[in-house]
């Protein structure tokens, strides 16, 4: 009798033990970002998103696991591979070009595990089905300069942007949605790292542009814009969402006050209006973020790192409420198919409805256009 | 194009041929001392901009660390040099000098950095510190990297070259960080001249270049310092049984080679916005610069810079996508004239 008892309540111990099985194995997050080379500062505001994931989804421990990909698209493959055949990842963010992206792209969507990328990368098509993307296409960030543009009465307008892919888009991005509305009257490039844009900024000058339209990111964005003040240009100047960190303003400093550009709603947080869907979710992430890394740390890097963050969280706790195991492919499966019903998911930077047919889901009315004021960023009413 | 712009693109060229300039130069210099092909002589730029932007912001310079550890390696491989070769005589005198350069000095250093209140210090004292806590690092890094194969081929120590290369950039992002700096100008005088302006600064990067130059060609050319290294470039074995020990010149050359490199550094900042990875590709355009003078010839070299400068300031204006292009094209047809008009010596290994 007691034998039986005692057979029985292990027998009942066991059955639990099994049905807690896969409630106890853990969530497993790869994130690739570029921490060295080139893109070194995209990577660092990355870093800082992760620095706040939480410690669990819907209960389970979520590990989180961090790799630098050196901006070289070749480690991130190699990082991903690692990633998705030694840490058995449930799904992969990041990284933020992209090039890394589309190489990482490839791989992700080979072995089937999903992916969501804080680069702009197209997200279209059958090469695509487990990616997905928390950041805004270059099109619906210029769309926005062009808007306001028209609004302004310009008819014309100069162009100086990086020689690279970055450069590439915005320019294409510009020709496009410029088209029939306003006449690009110069296109210059340059190097992130020349010692001087005083060329290229004397070519649009001479072509007496009624506003500039600079294509590049980060601190070198501040270049052409010193040298075309310098040089006594006075219309407005458009610079492109890849500027939105506070190192853009201390080594503009005086020369970028004016300078107008479109940001994910992060960036201005407590300035928005109360009716902007982003407001309390943006609010809450920079205080946070802000109350870790010191005042004005925040950018929109990291604000897309954070929502690349909740479409995972939203999935996977879907994905769990179905009761299938992390770290297995159907989870992942799982987690892809649910990504693909985020509905509405408010983030930092905007509003996400993804679906099968819109792998970015981005509302564009998010967008806010934002100017420096005494070396600040302001909303622009 | 106008007169004007035409001034204006000569005026940015040649500001910049005077920094590529400087950089060929210490290429030239330390490939005839030495044979190295130094590859790193750009980090020097971008860690002495750097450095005086930290300076600049008032914050502890963490080169100030890497100085420290730097000699702290170095003192150790001569500690370990000199217990292996015990018994040999004035090991001890060495040592005690090893000491005072790679420990001594840049705790003394690290310790005045400290107290003294950055932000405030006047812009030439500020410089000077930079100088003194870059430069240093020169003969550290020649005395923990190539000393020990100072004997090797070219192709080892380009080899060893690339690698110092690779770990200064790796630790210029750890130190300085990912983000670049903009230091102040060193006048913000505008001079006007007939129609065009000169910027002040403008005149302090072709001044110092050319002071620069004429302080170069007086060392080498009057001093006995300098004539042991022209000894020690046309024949080392020949320099070392004169008694000039080829460890010494390299670290001489070096000391040189890094006092340059930061002093580019430092006339570069205020132009642009200086990266920690920055140093490489300026340091490549003094490369093409140096290759236009064959690696051996100074004036040829300091023409080649000037040109490279004006080429690329005039080739971004007229096509500013393939200014790079253009600029690192110009090192084949000039290999070619070099390759048919000097007749090749097999070097022996």
């Amino acid at each position: 009798m007691k034998v039986h008892q005692r057979l029985a309540l292990a027998a009942v111990g066991l059955t639990a033990a099994l049905a807690a099985g896969p409630a106890a194995a853990d969530i497993t997050i790869g994130v690739i970002a570029s921490l060295t080379g080139p893109a070194a500062a995209l990577g660092a505001e990355t870093r800082k998103a992760v620095a706040l994931f939480p410690p669990t989804i819907g209960g389970e421990k979520v590990n989180v696991i961090l790799l630098d990909d050196a901006t070289d698209p070749t480690s991130a493959v190699r990082n991903v591979r690692k990633l998705i055949s030694e840490d058995k990842v449930d799904a992969l963010l990041g990284p933020n070009l992209i090039s890394t992206a589309t190489a990482m792209a490839d791989v992700a969507n080979a072995e089937g595990v999903p992916m969501v990328s804080v680069a702009p990368l197209d997200v279209t098509g059958d090469k695509r089905t487990f990616v997905f993307r928390s950041e805004p296409s270059a099109d619906l960030m210029v769309q926005r300069i062009v808007e306001d543009m028209v609004a302004n009465g310009a008819k014309t307008v100069g162009f100086i942007g990086f020689s690279d892919s970055w450069g590439d888009l915005l320019l294409k991005a510009l020709t496009r949605l410029t088209d029939g509305k306003i006449r690009i009257v110069a296109t210059e490039r340059y190097g992130r790292t020349d010692p001087s844009v005083q060329a290229q900024a004397l070519k649009v000058i001479a072509a007496k542009p009624d506003v500039v339209f600079i294509g590049a990111s980060g601190t070198p964005a501040a270049m052409p814009q010193i040298t075309l003040r310098e040089r006594g240009y006075k219309g407005r100047i458009y610079q492109s969402h890849g500027v939105t960190s506070k190192e853009f303003l201390r080594v503009g400093g005086k020369a970028v006050e004016g300078a107008v550009l479109p940001v994910g709603p992060v960036l201005v947080a407590e300035q928005l209006p109360d009716s902007h869907p982003a407001k309390a979710t943006g609010t809450a992430f920079v205080k946070e973020l802000e109350a870790k890394n010191g005042a004005d740390t925040r950018s929109t890097f990291a604000g897309a790192s954070w929502d690349a963050w909740l479409i995972v969280q939203n999935a996977m706790a879907a994905a769990l409420k179905d009761k299938i195991q992390p770290g297995t492919p159907a989870f992942r499966t799982a987690v892809r198919d649910h990504i693909e019903r985020t509905d509405k998911l408010v983030g930092t930077n905007g509003v996400y409805s993804i679906s099968g047919a819109d792998h970015a889901g981005y509302d564009p009315s998010a967008i806010v256009l934002v100017t420096v004021k005494d070396n600040q960023w302001r909303l622009l009413k | 194009m106008d007169d004007t712009i035409f001034l204006l693109l000569a005026q940015d060229g040649i500001t910049n041929g005077a920094i590529y300039t400087l950089l060929a130069l210490a290429l030239v210099m330390v490939f005839a001392v030495t044979r190295i092909i130094f590859i790193p002589q750009g980090e020097f730029l971008a860690w002495g901009g750097l450095t005086m932007a930290a300076l600049e912001a008032g914050s502890f310079p963490g080169i100030a660390w890497i100085l420290l550890g730097t000699g702290a390696i170095a003192f150790a491989m001569d500690l370990y040099d000199a217990g292996r070769r015990a018994g040999r005589g004035r090991s001890a005198a060495h040592l005690a000098r090893s000491a005072a350069w790679n420990l001594g000095y840049p705790a003394v250093l690290a310790g005045v950095v400290w107290v003294l209140p950055l932000g405030a210090l006047p812009l030439a004292v500020k410089a000077a510190l930079t100088l003194a806590l870059v430069v240093p690092l020169g003969p550290m890094v020649y005395r923990i990297a190539f000393q020990p194969v100072a004997e090797a081929s070219v192709l080892v120590l380009l080899i060893v070259a690339v690698a110092l290369h690779l770990a200064m950039i790796g630790v210029g992002l750890l130190i300085f960080g990912p983000e670049g700096s903009r230091t102040s100008p060193f006048s913000d005088a505008m001079l006007d001249v007939g129609t065009m302006q000169i910027g002040g600064h403008t005149l302090a990067v072709i001044a110092a270049s050319a002071a620069l130059i004429a302080g170069l060609y007086l060392f080498f050319g009057r001093t006995l310092l300098g004539k042991a290294l022209r000894a020690t470039a046309v024949n080392r074995d020949g320099a070392r049984l004169m008694g000039i020990s080829p460890a010494f010149a390299g670290r001489l050359t070096f000391l040189l080679a890094a006092f340059i490199g930061t002093l580019s550094g430092l006339l570069f900042a205020p132009l642009t916005t200086v990266y920690y990875d920055s140093g490489f590709l300026v340091g490549l355009k003094g490369f093409v610069a140096a290759i236009i003078g064959g690696l051996g010839s100074y004036p040829l070299a300091a023409a080649g810079a000037v040109m490279v400068g004006l080429l690329e300031s005039f080739s971004s204006f007229w096509t500013s996508a393939f200014k790079d292009v253009l600029v690192f094209t110009l090192i084949i047809p000039v290999l070619l004239w070099r390759s048919i008009a000097s007749h090749h010596v097999e070097e022996d290994e």
